[in-house]
Parts: C-alpha cells; sequence; structure tokens
C-alpha cells in the first residue's frame, strides 16, 4: 500500500542489492557448472577442453568422496546431537534462579566468538596433543596411557571442537525460547497433576520444537561448510579419516590443482546443501507470516 | 515465578551453573592464563594454574616476530569495511522491503536468504580465479567485497525485522510533514531504527572477523587477517604454547568482549528473526 | 482556500475495486467527517486525499488545483494518525516543529510558532520531554500540534480518538471541535463512532462498501436517512426496523422508528413483554420482544421506570416520527 512514486523509489533502492547477490550467485555458479564439464588443470592451464561428465565421474567414485560424505554426515549429525542435548539441559539450567546469572551466561557463550582457526589450534596443541595436552597429563596423572585424540580418533575429535563451538549458539537460542514460555501454562499444568517429567514432555519440549527447528537447520548450514577446523587440526587424515566435502573440494582445486574435479565436487556439495536448504526455507518461511 | 525457591535448591543451581559454565569456559581462560606464562612453565606437568611469574613477554614476541598488529588492522579493515559497505547497500533494501512491500517481497527475502545457502566450496574455484585474475588475490579490499557479498543477506533480513517493528505510520507522517525520501530516511527511520542497525553492525563485524573459509583461502601475506595469522602457527610454532596463547588471545579478546554485548541480538540475528 | 474536491475517483488494490467512482466536494472551513463501519474505505478515501495512496483513476482538486500527482508533502495538507505517528527520538518541541524543518522555516519562526500552538494546546511544559512520557491525551495533542503549526490547507484526522479511553475521548472531541471554531481551517475526520460523527461535524459523510450512502447535516441524517443503512447506522441507540405486515400496513417493505419516538403506555397497538431493562439513571432503555414481531424493540423512556424482565407492555409510536423505506432500501 503505498504511491507509485514511493513504490518506484523502492525498487530503485532495493535494485542495488539484489543485482549485487545475484550476480555474485550466478557469475561464480556458471563458471563452476561450466569448469565441472572441462578438463582444466592449473599446472597444465593449456591442455583445456569439454569433458562431459567425467569430472563428476572422478569425484563420485573417488573412494575420497565416500568417506568425505559419510564424514559430512557424521559431523553434522554429531555435533546437531550433542548440541541440541547439551544445549537443552543446560537452557533449563540456567532459566533456574540462582546468583550471578549473567555471568553464567557470558562463560558459557563466549566459546562462539573464538575464530575457528583459534578454537582449533588450541584444542589440538593445549588439550589433544598426546605429549604436552592437558588430556595427556590428566591421563598420566591417573595411571593412564595418554591417548592421540587426532590420529587415533580425529573425526571425533573435530566434532569434539566443533560441538563446543557451537554448543553457546544452541544453549542461548533454546534459553531465549524457554524464557518466553508463559509461566502461567506452567502453573495450569502442575494443577492439573502433571510431575516435572511431565512437564518437560508435554509443554517445554513442544514449546522449544521450533527454537530446535531453527537451531536444527541453522546449525546444519554452517556444519555443513566446516573447514578451518579440519585445516588447521588434521588437514583432513590420517588418509581421509577427517576429511568432509569441502575440504575435499578445497584438496583437488587449491591442493592438485584440478579445477575441474574440484568444480564438479562444488556442484555436489550445492547440490546437497540446497537439500537441506529446502527444509530451512520452508520453515523460516512459515515464521516469516506470522 | 511468583513462587518462592528455596535458599537450598538455588545454591545447587549456582554450584551447577557455575561448575558448567566454568568448564565450558576453560580452554579460553586457559589460555589467557598460559599466555602470561614462560614456555616453560606452560608446558609443565602437573599443569600450573594461577601462581607462576606473570610476564606479558610473550605479548611482545608475538609482535616483534610476526607483526601481529599488521593482521590485526587486516581483521578491522575486512570486517569493518563489509559491515560498513554492507550496511550502505542493506539500509535501502530493508526500508522498500518492510515499508513498500510488494507482491514479490517475501520471494525475495527468501531468495537472498537462499544465497546464503550456496556452500561457499560450491563457487571457491571461480571466486579464486576470478580474483586471481583481476589482482584481487591476497587484498583486504577483495575480501571486503566477498564478505559484504556473503553476509548482506543476514544483514537485510535483521535490518527488515528491525524495521518492520517501526510502525509504518511515522513515516507516512514525515512525509505529510514534506519530508522527502532522503529526510524521510536520515531523520526518521535511521535515528529510530539506531538501536537495531547498531546490533546488526555488531553481530556482523563478528561474523565477519571469524570468518575462516574465504579469509583462507584468498590471502597469502600481505592481506592476510587474524584468521589466516593464527592458523598460521599450526606448525611448527604451536609447539610454543605460551606464544600461542599469546597470539591467540590478542585474536579473540576484541571480538569477545563486543561478542558479549551482542548476545541478545545474536539470537535474533542468527535465526533470522525466528526466535526472538 | 482549503477546499477539496473528488471528481469520479476510484481506488482498486489489485483487483479489488475499494472506492467505485466518487464524487465529493468539501467546502473551505468545513468540518466534514466520513463514518461508516470498518472497512467501508473511509480511511483510504482519507489517504488519498493525503496523497499516501494513488488514485486509480479520477482527479483530486485541493483548493482549486489539481493535486492528483502531487505529494503529499507538497499538498499543503496536515495528518493526524490514529497512532499518533509521534517520532519518539524527538522531544516534544522537535516533533512539532518537524514540518517546519522540513520546509526549511528559519528558526525563530519555527519557535515562535511552536511556541503559539504548545499555549494553545496546553503542551508548554512538556516540550522537552519525549513522546513516551507523555500521557494518551497528550501525545494526541503533540500530534494535533504538529499539524496545526504547518497552516495547513486542511487538516485530515484518521481515527485520532480510537486509542483513547472513553473519558478523554469526550475531552478530545471538544478539543477538536473547539479548535475547529478557533481556526476555521477545513476539517476532513475519519471515525467508525457515529457519536463523534454527529457531535463534531458540520456535514456527515456516510459510506458504506466505498460508496457513499448519504451526505448531508447530523440532523439531515438523523430526521431524513436516505435509506435502512444509513438509517440503522446513525442514532443510539439505534432505530428499530420492522419488516413484515406492520410494516405493509404502512405501505412500506421497511418502517424505522428510533427508540426515542416510541412510548411504553397502558394502550398502544404494539405490546410485548420486556426482555431486558438496562437503568441508565437519567433514562431507560426497554428492549422488548414484541408479539407478532420477529424484531426486539428497543424504547427509551426519560429518567426511570419500573419494568422488569418478563413484564407485559404496550408500546406507541410516534407516528409523524416513523421512516418508511421501500423494498430497494430507499426512503419513501
Amino acid at each position: 500500500m503505498a504511491t507509485a512514486h514511493s513504490r518506484t523509489a523502492a525498487r530503485l533502492m532495493l535494485a542495488p542489492a539484489t543485482v549485487l547477490l545475484l550476480a555474485w550467485m550466478l557469475i561464480p555458479l556458471c563458471m563452476t557448472l561450466y569448469y565441472s564439464f572441462r578438463r582444466y588443470r592449473l599446472l597444465t592451464p593449456e591442455r583445456q577442453g569439454w569433458v562431459g561428465f567425467r569430472n563428476y565421474e572422478n569425484f563420485l567414485t573417488n573412494p575420497a568422496f565416500r568417506d568425505a560424505f559419510v564424514n559430512t554426515l557424521i559431523l553434522v549429525v554429531g555435533v546437531l546431537i550433542i548440541t541440541i542435548v547439551l544445549g537443552i539441559l543446560l537452557a533449563i539450567l540456567l532459566d533456574q534462579p540462582m546468583f550471578g546469572q549473567g555471568i553464567v551466561r557470558i562463560l558459557v557463550i563466549a566459546p562462539f566468538f573464538v575464530m575457528p582457526t583459534v578454537s582449533a589450534l588450541v584444542w589440538k596443541n593445549m588439550f589433544l596433543n598426546p605429549v604436552n595436552g592437558l588430556f595427556a597429563y590428566a591421563a598420566k596423572g591417573m595411571g593412564l596411557q595418554p591417548y592421540d585424540f587426532l590420529s587415533q580418533a580425529p573425526l571425533a575429535s573435530i566434532v569434539g571442537i566443533v560441538a563446543w563451538q557451537w554448543l553457546p549458539f544452541a544453549t542461548l537460542i533454546l534459553l531465549t525460547a524457554i524464557q518466553s514460555l508463559d509461566s502461567e501454562q506452567m502453573e495450569a499444568a502442575e494443577m492439573d497433576g502433571a510431575g516435572p517429567l511431565a512437564r518437560f514432555r508435554f509443554i517445554t519440549l513442544p514449546h522449544l520444537s521450533r527454537a530446535i527447528t531453527v537451531v536444527v537447520l541453522i546449525q546444519t548450514i554452517f556444519l555443513l561448510s566446516i573447514f578451518a577446523e579440519i585445516l588447521v587440526t588434521t588437514n583432513g587424515g590420517p588418509g581421509t579419516a577427517s576429511t568432509n566435502l569441502t575440504y575435499l573440494v578445497y584438496v583437488e582445486s587449491l591442493l592438485n590443482y584440478d579445477v575441474g574435479e574440484g568444480s564438479a565436487g562444488g556442484v555436489v556439495a550445492i547440490i546437497l546443501a540446497n537439500i537441506v536448504a529446502i527444509f530451512l526455507m520452508r520453515a523460516i518461511g512459515k515464521n516469516l507470516d506470522a | 515465578m511468583s513462587r518462592a525457591i528455596t535458599p537450598r535448591r538455588k545454591a545447587v543451581n549456582t554450584a551447577l551453573a557455575w561448575a558448567l559454565g566454568l568448564l565450558i569456559f576453560f580452554p579460553i581462560l586457559w589460555t589467557v592464563l598460559t599466555s602470561f606464562k614462560t614456555e616453560a612453565t606452560a608446558i609443565a606437568d602437573p599443569p600450573v594454574w594461577f601462581f607462576f611469574d606473570w610476564t606479558t613477554e610473550n605479548y611482545s614476541v608475538v609482535q616483534e616476530r610476526s607483526g601481529y598488529f599488521r593482521f590485526f588492522w587486516n581483521s578491522v579493515i575486512i570486517s569493518v569495511g563489509s559491515t560498513l559497505l554492507g550496511l550502505l547497500i542493506a539500509i535501502p533494501a530493508a526500508w522498500s522491503m518492510a515499508f513498500v512491500p510488494g507482491k514479490r517481497t517475501k520471494d525475495i527475502l527468501m531468495w537472498m536468504l537462499s544465497t546464503k545457502m550456496l556452500p561457499a566450496v560450491g563457487v571457491l574455484v571461480p571466486i579464486y580465479l576470478i580474483f586471481r585474475d583481476t589482482g584481487l588475490l591476497d587484498n583486504v579490499w577483495g575480501l571486503v567485497i566477498v564478505l559484504t557479498l556473503i553476509n548482506l543477506p543476514i544483514i537485510v533480513w535483521m535490518l527488515y525485522t528491525y524495521f518492520r517493528e517501526i510502525p509504518g505510520e511515522i513515516l507516512e507522517a514525515a512525509r505529510m510533514d514534506g519530508a522527502g525520501l532522503r529526510a524521510e530516511i536520515v531523520h526518521v527511520l535511521t535515528p529510530m531504527a539506531v538501536p537495531g542497525i547498531a546490533s546488526t553492525m555488531l553481530l556482523n563485524i563478528i561474523l565477519a572477523w571469524n570468518e575462516a573459509f574465504w579469509t583462507l583461502n584468498l590471502t597469502a601475506a600481505k592481506s592476510a587477517p587474524l584468521t589466516a595469522f593464527i592458523a598460521s602457527y599450526s606448525s611448527p610454532e604451536g609447539l610454543f604454547y605460551a606464544k600461542l596463547s599469546a597470539a591467540s588471545t590478542m585474536a579473540i579478546a576484541p571480538i569477545l568482549i563486543m561478542g558479549w554485548f551482542s548476545q541478545k541480538q545474536l539470537v535474533r540475528g542468527l535465526t533470522f528473526g525466528a526466535v526472538k | 482556500m482549503g477546499t477539496i474536491t473528488l471528481n469520479q475517483v476510484t481506488k482498486s488494490f489489485g483487483d479489488v475495486q475499494v472506492i467505485p467512482p466518487l464524487d465529493l466536494s468539501i467546502e473551505d472551513g468545513e468540518f466534514v467527517v466520513f463514518v461508516g463501519p470498518s472497512g467501508c474505505g473511509k480511511s483510504t478515501l482519507l489517504r488519498l486525499i493525503a496523497g499516501l495512496e494513488d488514485v486509480t483513476s479520477g482527479e483530486i482538486v485541493i483548493d482549486g488545483r489539481p493535486a492528483t500527482e502531487v505529494p503529499p508533502a507538497r499538498r499543503g495538507l496536515a495528518m493526524v494518525f490514529q497512532s499518533y505517528a509521534l517520532y519518539p527520538h524527538m522531544s516534544v518541541r522537535k516533533n512539532i516543529a518537524f514540518p517546519l524543518r522540513m520546509a526549511k522555516m528559519d528558526k525563530a519562526e519555527q519557535d515562535r510558532r511552536v511556541d503559539h500552538a504548545a499555549r494553545i494546546l496546553n503542551l508548554t511544559d512538556y516540550l522537552d520531554r519525549r513522546p513516551g512520557q507523555l500521557s494518551g491525551g497528550q501525545r494526541q495533542r503533540v500530534a494535533i500540534g504538529r499539524a496545526i503549526v504547518r497552516e495547513p490547507q486542511a487538516f485530515l484526522f484518521d481515527e485520532p480518538l480510537s486509542n483513547l479511553d472513553a473519558a478523554l475521548r469526550v475531552g478530545m472531541r471538544m478539543e477538536i471541535s473547539e479548535l475547529h471554531a478557533q481556526l476555521a481551517t477545513t476539517m476532513v475526520y475519519v471515525t467508525h463512532d457515529q457519536v463523534e460523527a454527529m457531535t463534531m461535524a458540520d456535514k456527515i459523510v456516510v459510506l458504506r462498501a466505498g460508496h457513499i450512502e448519504q451526505v448531508g447535516t447530523p440532523l439531515d441524517l438523523y430526521h431524513q436517512p436516505r435509506n435502512v443503512f444509513v438509517a440503522g447506522f446513525i442514532g443510539s441507540p439505534t432505530m428499530n426496523l420492522i419488516e413484515g405486515p406492520e410494516a405493509a400496513k404502512h405501505d412500506a417493505h421497511t418502517i424505522g422508528i428510533r427508540p426515542e419516538h416510541v412510548a411504553v403506555t397502558d394502550d398502544g397497538p404494539w405490546q410485548g413483554t420486556v426482555g431486558v431493562a438496562e437503568h441508565l439513571g437519567s433514562d431507560t432503555f426497554v428492549h422488548v420482544h414484541g408479539t407478532g414481531l420477529a424484531e426486539t424493540l428497543t424504547v427509551r423512556v426519560p429518567g426511570d421506570i419500573a419494568v422488569r424482565h418478563g413484564d407485559a407492555v404496550r408500546l406507541t409510536p410516534d407516528l409523524a416520527c416513523l421512516h418508511r423505506f421501500g423494498d430497494d432500501g430507499l426512503r419513501l
């Protein structure tokens, strides 16, 4: 509802953002698609040509792809489960009356603001290192053999580090949601004879469902493209034990200089992300109407 | 809650929450503590907690050897620059979508969000090649551009949710009072939206500061921000725990402080207004 | 001066025509009230005049000059919004001065006009406060102040009193009427409250579904409603409208009689039982289920009358005040 004049102005003011984003999306996307059907290696750039689906074949049949695919899934699902379960428990705890609530909140939220390279490096060297890490000291202190986390359980270690980074996000959002729960509803349930567990099951959890959906979907977007943590800690290894899709594409294109196969991998990553995205857009789109 | 909580229960809550809070915070605390130790104390077994000879030597060493401030400035330019540029583009866009919504406004918003879901790695190759060919590789302004575009959807969305809370009648009143479009945005909308714009800015600086895909892949020595600087500690300097800690502390301190101020907006910004 | 003329103005949102072709002229200095049920298009009509919406077709003439294409800021109109639309980040003084600042008026003149308006509106003590620190009535006055400093051709009011509580509303109603008497500027006022329309207007425009049902002075509308809709809309309590055989006796499809024109008498042509008697002190509203009538009749009796639920009563209408309507709803 407005005048033609303001609508024209509105269109003009919307244009820069739209055009820029459109360019940002379409140009590289088309180029990725283009390269994905080309032979193009940065070491031998003169030998270019169309290769049909060869790059896709190579990428998809590469044993590393299967590993990377599975690793990506484990990484995403593992982190989601850890952060949501712990996040709900923490959020409920933080919602209780206590002394110094504000400070505890600050402590809990802090890891989210630590840049990925720092958290990866600190965990790798100061905690997980089998010689000088704190965990090694702790193991020795209890008379156990120090465990070399990053070589023995590289993926699990990365899941742990990433979960530490994202737990604050989940907690904060779930806490916000819990705090918006109408306390009269809780009291009504209590009057109706619901015990604490029943109240959690029938009141709190349904109330949190929307926030949980949002956490799942948004974290998934970010978790699909975990990169720095892997680069800094394990370089995807040993072998491909901790390589995810993002890291694999990086290896193909910028380490193996195979632009063609890297692009094919990029297209695959886009398709997979889109499948997730469709669900996210639906969930958020619903909230737009509310 | 109107009901009285027993002091005992409150004490238990407090103890439990503080214990967990400290546990989660511990890696950061440990890093900060270690940054004030000598290298020998840093790897002492059993670990030394608070009672050691505090030294700030590591900080000066980090600065001298690797020129910390160069990276710091790159981070500042990249995060602040991309945020300001993003706001400049996003404020008019959010204005038009919030106050002159059309039939396609919702679609445009959703589409903008969808660009955010394009995995970075999917376009890594072309962006890398474009940057290589245009001289933007290892150039802070190149990163400013990339991060502006990456975060533009979030900025637009956050502003949009804030703007929508401003009643349209006030802007109409300004129009009736003789304000042109520019005066309407400058004198009425922007001052009213200052809190929203500020939190958008804060959150976006944080996101840009910590962005660690493009900053790692598109920079080398010259324009590297702190993310890349820290990554370079991966080996073998990583074994010098005290210096690693000092560098890490310096890299995260500014943003940690900003982050604590923005925690409320964080929820709203990162969930695109779905959770407030 | 402040004349406003609409010629064949229409407005559509997409395929939906909310204002069918409409003609209206508003004289200089007139207090015109647009009244009608919600969704009747009265606010849209006001916004068309303001220029906040484009007309789909037709022409708007303000002060003798075509204004259809003129942006709102240059139509010389001032508007008071339902939500007051005060700028929360500005002091009262700055709020009132804003249109003057936009007009690049010099500072001394701005101050003079703001002080003058503040004096008229009893806002002098509040000039340095923010809108958030004011009561509803004070905010309303600031909104009016912001409108009057511009010395506009005409004022537009969009349901300005609907956010105030009942007592305040009566007070503001009188203040606005008095302001109109003082300024003698054209005012166009939108409301859904027919009491506001009756008490304030020089001329009432009754709207339904974008159509003008009747234009006239409050008493015209009261005494000579042009159709059933206006008859039922104007007046409180609403007019008793009776269809069927009773109407046929008067050669009409529908007959209307206002509650104040029916008396409770010992004899009388209509009889019934009392449903509810509402004792207001000054008046008693008796709701009677008439025998042989589908409708419940409302009767207004001055003072107090001792009737209760279930009492049998007889009613006498004042036939001089009977309204007759044909089957097309129009007055006969």
